[in-house]
């Protein structure tokens, strides 16, 4: 099976530059990252991140024939030949599929990714209905793998200012959580031109997610608890 | 050339659950502390924890600390140190509860409680029937919180070194342990980590085995650079084998399937736990389930052309409890079983999951070793916790949920016990001189090596050689033949060989140095398996079965005691059981059924 993987070693090449393999896979290797597996045993030169294997830490995110996604869950049957695999777009590369993801995770720090609850905690937990609960499918299982947000093209120009999808779909986790008391504080926080505004609908973000989740629909509600907020 | 040094107060390596809770600990204290990983931290292998942590918190009915430390003695087939059980099991629902307070999203009953799961070896009134006592998040427990605990680190400023690999553990000549050296992935550098106390998180070695439910970043790193650095390694023949993996796959499929009501059938359809465990069923524990489905295969009663497999049936549970409580599982059938499980039952085997065995220690997450008469001398500055750990909480079979308690449990305790340390020994001791000398030697052969071995051929001859000869079922031959192929590949990773010789992310050198790491592990595996002549939880020995004086084919009178393995003359020891609880009765050793 033919791969064009591209590749960049800083310590010696002066750009990046795709490099072809031909590789025999064997009957067990079913998933993309399997490949990757096999043409490292080969080259060990090519580098990439991977862990899990299985679609839930959220390491081997890369643009596979074009479009962002996870290796390890990727079916080697379902892609078209010669596969074409590039690192994350948007972001620095450090060498050949791995990028340099400080500013995804600066994103998402700067949303407040945690509980703030100012009441004394109590001897038991805190209470919360099924339903309040239900409130939190779809936005706390986020892997934080980057695809969405590298497939944003409001990501891409201005990473340093737009929090992106997986950013505000975390955001907005927080802000559904009844046990949360900074809903204020949350909003203050995305309330200017960038931070959440910048995001234009374009559902990349959604159409990527290797755990088909729903950014958009979170911002979304962000900007409608916004709007009704101002009103 | 001199290594350059950082000095901290604490250094914790890894960031899994239990370094994560040990760091949080440390930085609300307001210490200095610097946490390593080899991975962003929700990366770590916590993350694939699926079906729950247990704890009495008695929301689904009447429970008790003292009916899960029963369990957790019974599950450890008598080898648990019973203070360390009833230490865990008693602080186990104010960790749950706690987590709950920092955030954690777990679901809930109709009264606001958390929803707690029925799970394997978990039971009411010391064995009488199945209890729910596994707190979970759908099935993405580990996941819910993994990110809980990284963003409570976030709150508490944490100072991550993220990407950055421990290579070798730092002792002055009277043992003190001073840090670690470390090498930073994305440049090649190596750098000091100078400390005043310092927790090994590192996780589990699951990866000797050619069929794991393991990451691949689980190559036993603190427990190579322990063993290096003169430490011995713990019940290290005892591997929990989860009886449901996918087959041909290898990715896990939780217990807690079976906690909502899936069965186990073989290719006749019949549900064969009722003949090996007919009070529990399906939710015996682990190493009596592997090992029912293993004898069915073995008998060829395995279903599938090549009757290899054992099916795990859930369809009946309805499509609305398996999209609301097992939803992941839905997703991992389809994607790595090909199988709607809505519809039909998912193919699976027992795979290589969990590492008893570990750096010793005691309940405080204190390293101990023998020295001048006492088995359990303390080593000033070292600690472990979580999976790389040996309490021994889980003695030789571990309880599925009690890898999380363990982790939230041991990872507050052993943050605890540094903050003590420090507060009483507030300076750094000297380093002792070319402290970082080792390690680089260590990198310059591995850099300048020529006509070595393939890190990847001498990886798959270990994995292999572990599978064969140390698997479900052991048997004294395979294990003297397995001894000596073991230390034959070990001889073969002394010469690995790279051809990537950048400094930029060089993903070949830190796999031959995981590599190095497993090595020690599979080698103390094997060497302390081959010596024990019993069988106890997971250590299943052909010659030593179900007889007069051998109950269950354990032998208390001779091997009711803990292993050690010295990676020095590849040496072995032991040290006896703790059967005395810190405030409760102790539990006798009886027959274990189900």
């Amino acid at each position: 099976m033919k791969f064009i993987i591209e590749r960049f070693d800083p310590d010696q090449d002066q750009k990046p530059y795709f490099k072809e393999y031909d590789i025999q896979l064997e009957p067990s290797d079913r998933m993309l990252l399997d490949a990757l597996i096999r043409i490292k045993s080969i080259d060990d030169t090519l580098a990439l991140r991977r862990s899990c294997r299985e679609g839930i830490c959220g390491s081997d995110a890369m643009n596979i024939n074009g479009k962002n996604g996870l290796a390890c869950i990727t079916k080697i049957s379902e892609l078209k030949e010669p596969v074409k695999l590039r690192p994350l777009p948007g972001l620095p590369i450090i060498r050949d599929l791995i990028v340099d993801m400080t500013q995804f995770f600066k994103q998402y720090n700067s949303i407040k990714p945690y509980l703030i609850n100012n009441d004394p905690p109590p001897q038991t937990e805190r209470l919360q209905s099924p339903e309040d609960r239900l409130q939190l499918d779809g936005l706390y299982e986020c892997i934080l793998c980057a695809c969405c947000s590298t497939a944003c093209p409001s990501f891409w120009w201005n990473p340093d200012k737009f929090v992106g999808p997986a950013g505000l779909l975390t955001a907005y986790r927080f802000i559904a959580d009844s046990r949360d008391q900074a809903v204020n504080e949350r909003l203050d926080n995305l309330e200017d031109p960038y931070r959440l505004f910048r995001c234009h609908t374009i559902m990349n973000c959604v159409d990527v997610c290797p755990k088909g989740l729903n950014p958009s629909l979170a911002i979304g509600k962000i900007k409608e608890m916004m709007v009704r907020r101002g009103v | 050339m001199t290594t350059p040094v950082r000095k901290f107060d604490a250094v914790v390596v890894g960031a899994g659950g239990s370094g994560l809770r040990a760091a949080l600990q440390l930085s609300n204290a307001g210490l200095k502390v610097a946490v390593l990983s080899k991975v962003f931290p929700t990366r770590s292998h916590t993350v694939a924890a699926q079906g729950g942590v247990g704890a009495s918190l008695g929301n689904m009915g009447e429970d008790s600390w003292q009916w899960h430390m029963y369990d957790t003695i019974k599950g450890s087939d008598w080898l648990g140190d019973q203070d360390a059980v009833e230490f865990m099991c008693r602080t186990a629902p104010e960790a749950v509860i706690e987590l709950e307070h920092f955030g954690m999203p777990f679901d809930r009953n109709e009264n606001g409680t958390i929803y707690q799961r029925p799970f394997g070896g978990h039971s009411s009134n010391f064995g009488e029937k199945p209890v729910q006592r596994s707190c979970c998040a759908a099935d993405r427990t580990g996941h819910a919180m993994l990110h809980t605990l990284y963003q409570r680190n976030v709150f508490a400023n944490t100072q991550f070194y993220v990407e950055w690999m421990a290579l070798d553990l730092i002792r002055d000549v009277e043992g003190n342990v001073l840090g670690v050296t470390a090498l930073e992935m994305e440049t090649g550098e190596m750098m000091i980590f100078h400390a005043k106390a310092t927790l090994f998180a590192t996780g589990g070695a699951g990866r000797i085995y050619a069929s794991s439910t393991n990451a691949f970043i689980n190559t036993g790193d603190g427990l190579g650079m322990a063993a290096r650095a003169g430490i011995p390694l713990e019940d290290m023949e005892f591997w929990q084998f989860h009886p449901t993996g996918v087959a041909g796959a290898g990715v896990l499929i939780t217990e807690g399937v079976r906690g909502e009501g899936g069965i186990l059938l073989n290719k006749d359809g019949e549900r064969f736990m009722e003949r090996y465990a007919p009070t529990m069923k399906d939710l015996a524990s682990r190493d009596i389930v592997s090992r029912a489905m293993a004898t069915e295969i073995k008998d060829g009663r395995g279903a599938g052309p090549n009757n290899d497999y054992i099916l795990l049936k859930l369809d009946h549970l309805g499509p609305e409890v398996i999209n609301k409580r097992l939803p992941g599982i839905r997703e991992i059938a389809l994607k790595f079983g090909n199988v709607d499980c809505t519809k039909e039952p998912i193919p699976v085997v027992p795979t290589c999951h969990y590492q008893m065995g570990g750096i010793p220690t005691n309940y405080k997450g204190e390293v101990v070793v023998p020295k001048g008469g006492n088995v359990n001398s303390l080593v000033p500055g070292f600690y472990a916790a979580g999976e790389c750990g040996c309490a021994s909480i889980h003695g030789a079979n571990r309880l599925g949920t009690n890898s999380l308690t363990d982790l939230l449990v041991m990872g507050k305790s052993s943050g605890d016990s540094m903050i003590r340390f420090i507060k009483e020994n507030n300076t750094h001791l000297d380093l002792p001189k070319d402290a970082g000398g080792y390690s680089a030697a260590r990198l310059t052969r591995l850099n300048t090596q020529k006509n070595g071995e393939n890190v990847h051929e001498v990886g798959n001859a270990m994995r292999q050689t572990m599978q064969a000869h140390c698997g479900v079922f052991r048997f004294p031959d395979m294990l003297e033949k397995g001894v000596t192929k073991i230390n034959e590949i070990a001889e073969r990773a002394k010469s690995l060989e790279i051809k990537d010789k950048s400094k930029v992310f060089n993903t070949a050198r830190i796999e031959a140095l995981e590599l190095e790491n497993l090595i020690e592990v599979a080698v103390a595996t094997m060497v302390s398996a081959e010596a024990r002549k019993e069988t106890r939880g997971a250590h299943d020995r052909a010659d030593c079965h179900d007889r007069p004086g051998f109950v269950n084919g354990r032998d208390d009178e001779n091997w009711l005691k803990h292993t050690l393995w010295f990676k020095d003359g590849n040496r072995l020891d032991y040290k006896p059981v703790n059967l005395t609880p810190l405030t409760a009765e102790s539990i006798a050793p009886k027959a274990r059924t189900y």
